[in-house]
């Protein structure tokens, strides 16, 4: 049981930082970025380049990488998004076609020497090594790393966007675009700060998680259906929301595993889905422009 | 002439005025101008199999299923609002089902394939019905993620041959089944559909698109319609679902692959979102040309997705709006 409880923080907060970035994004410019789980996996395998093929340390290839991540964003923004602003079938379909050049782009191989990134070879190493018990269940530090910056960044966030200037003008976007403009924030910069902002969350994602596991194409997918799931979960640009089904998942996932098996996992997750679409349809905490979600 | 002297003079051809009305039953010419295009359309679709060799038949098969997908795609998209980024899961459902009728009942092609449509229509109804209350995104969130649930859901629980699939699954008759039963359901879906559209059912799916609160305070259900558009084009995705199941003689996790999301998708955008025949030549000329690619593996996807977004991004209203415009207007330059 112990077991769970620890695991299930873990996993809790692992969707936490998966899925935070997308819902920042969409929560304020109303863009749901389906180019999400590719800038994850975009930023692993940078990464990863960095440290074995330039031999850049550790820590600057962390670096660069992030700031591979909120270039991509930014241009994701200015290029292709902007100009389809207020056509949310266009939005998504573009975003979406964004995210599979880059995804199915890193698989390519053979061209211009370029490699392609396949195979069990491309994996992180952790930032620490070791294992420490907790609650009598033995934990490697780089998941206690996970739960550490997640809790970090949530409170990051919350203090960003309370406290802040840009903070306070992505959430003035939020709730009002037409009385934000009036006030002087120009809502291009705001959309474009926050792609940035969240694209560089789905890049501190993935060199928080990744190390746990090998670096793959496919985590891009499984990363953006998990994003996706926890945020209509938690309702669509809420941010409470996000972490409560965060937890919400994370447990449920790790208890159908304790009980049923892992292989329970997808099943579960479909299942609270469809529940909690049912039962409330914006979501847990989707108050957000409900009536006007809300048919 | 220099540019700031001249401009563009656009005319409309009297007869697309006129075509709503008998009057293009006047003449031999105007019925011609106006069915040329429609019959083009039939008539190739029709002799091509009987031009093409065994490969290329098997490219056109492939083909028409992608229309068929790209017109239901087309047709919620553009006329109920309703984005489905899962087309997968239509062709996943329908081949599933006709693969269980076949390989455990012992039912013959013909018969589990339609059975397979309105069966597989119906789970996908209800699977997607928790999420039509709601709008726009939610749609395509859920219709994105099912597929690749479904592939989950169907290695977890170890259904239906897991990984390995079903194989030996009867196939159709000869290759002129093959051929005919595509080629007819995409004309049948095209026209179908073409039709339901300027229906009354089809004025108050487009309202729903449009303004939703109004449809709602004229005392429609949106619900109802939204389902009943949903089955509509689930019916066609699971029946050409169905058919690929059989036209290959296999089921498996690959039903439920990207390729049958994305390609309809950037066939429909690239022929014109909401024109329906562009979704069919969208998929046209995308499949035949991704099939030329084969070798280059997943160069392809992002083919598509380049392709898809180069349109979307500089030629929005598509080919099939951009050739319907030039086939009914004058255009000739004119001094100001």
């Amino acid at each position: 049981m112990e077991t769970v409880l620890v695991y299930g923080l873990i996993s809790s907060v692992t969707f936490v930082l998966m899925s935070v970035g997308f819902s920042l994004v969409y929560g304020v410019s109303r863009v749901p970025n389906f180019a999400h789980g590719s800038i994850y996996v975009l930023v692993g395998f940078v990464t990863w380049s960095c440290i074995n093929d330039l031999h850049i340390s550790y820590g600057l290839a962390i670096g660069i990488s992030l700031v591979v991540a909120s270039v991509v964003g930014m241009a994701l923004y200015r290029l292709v998004l902007i100009r389809l602003r207020g056509m949310p079938t266009s939005e998504i379909i573009a975003s979406f076609a964004c995210g599979l050049i880059i995804l199915e782009g890193l698989r390519l191989q053979g061209i211009g020497g370029f490699k392609g990134f396949i195979g069990p070879n491309y994996f992180l190493k952790p930032l620490f090594e070791g294992k420490i018990q907790v609650l009598g269940v033995f934990v490697d530090y780089q998941r206690l790393m996970v739960v550490a910056t997640g809790a970090v960044l949530v409170a990051i966030l919350w203090l960003f966007t309370h406290h802040t200037k840009i903070g306070l003008s992505l959430r003035a976007i939020a709730q009002d675009e037409q009385a934000a403009l009036m006030l002087g924030i120009n809502s291009n910069r705001a959309g474009m700060a926050s792609m940035a902002i969240g694209s560089a969350l789905a890049g501190l994602a993935a060199i928080i998680i990744l190390p746990l596991g090998n670096i793959t194409v496919e985590a891009g997918y499984h990363v953006l259906i998990y994003a996706l799931a926890v945020c209509i979960i938690g309702g669509l640009g809420s941010w409470s929301g996000t972490v409560l089904a965060s937890f919400l998942v994370g447990f449920a996932v790790k208890l159908s595993t304790f009980f049923f098996g892992a292989l329970w996992e997808s099943v579960v997750l479909v299942g609270t889905i469809i529940l909690v679409l049912l039962l409330k349809p914006s979501g847990l905490l989707g108050r957000q422009k409900e009536l006007e979600e809300r048919v | 002439m220099a540019a700031q002297d001249r401009r563009k003079k656009r005319l409309d051809r009297s007869i697309k005025v006129r075509s709503e009305g008998l009057y293009s039953l006047s003449s031999w010419r105007e019925m011609t101008y106006l069915l040329a295009p429609r019959l083009l359309l039939i008539g190739g679709l029709l002799v091509s199999p009987l031009l093409l060799d065994l490969y290329w038949q098997k490219v056109l098969c492939a083909a028409g299923i992608m229309a068929v997908l790209a017109m239901g795609f087309d047709f919620l998209a553009a006329y109920v609002g309703l984005v489905c980024l899962g087309g997968a899961m239509f062709i996943g459902f329908g081949g599933y089902a006709a693969g269980l009728l076949n390989a455990h009942l012992g039912l013959p092609p013909l018969l589990t394939i339609p059975l397979a449509a309105v069966i597989g229509a119906c789970v996908s109804t209800v699977v997607l019905m928790p999420c039509l209350r709601l709008r726009g995104v939610y749609f395509a969130i859920v219709t994105f993620m099912l597929p690749l649930f479904a592939t989950h859901i169907i290695i977890a629980l170890e259904l239906f041959g897991s990984t390995e699939g079903i194989t030996g699954l009867d196939i159709l008759p000869n290759p002129w089944w093959e051929q005919y039963v595509i080629v007819l359901t995409l004309l049948c879906v095209l026209f179908a559909l073409r039709r339901l559209v300027t229906e009354d059912v089809g004025l108050i799916m487009m309202g729903i698109k449009d303004n939703d609160q109004a449809v709602l305070a004229s005392g429609i259900s949106i619900f109802k319609y939204r389902v009943l558009a949903v089955f509509v084009a689930a019916l066609t995705g699971c029946f050409v679902g169905a058919y690929q199941a059989h036209l290959y003689g296999w089921l498996g996790l690959s039903l439920f692959a990207m390729d049958f999301s994305i390609l309809p998708i950037a066939a429909t955008v690239m022929g014109g979102m909401g024109t329906l025949s562009g979704a069919v030549i969208g998929a046209l000329i995308l499949t035949p040309l991704s099939e030329a690619l084969r070798g280059f593996g997943q160069l392809r996807v992002v083919l598509y997705c380049s392709i898809l977004l180069l349109f979307i991004l500089y030629k929005p209203e598509g080919l099939m709006n951009y050739f319907e415009r030039k086939y009914h207007q004058f255009e000739r330059w004119e001094k100001v």
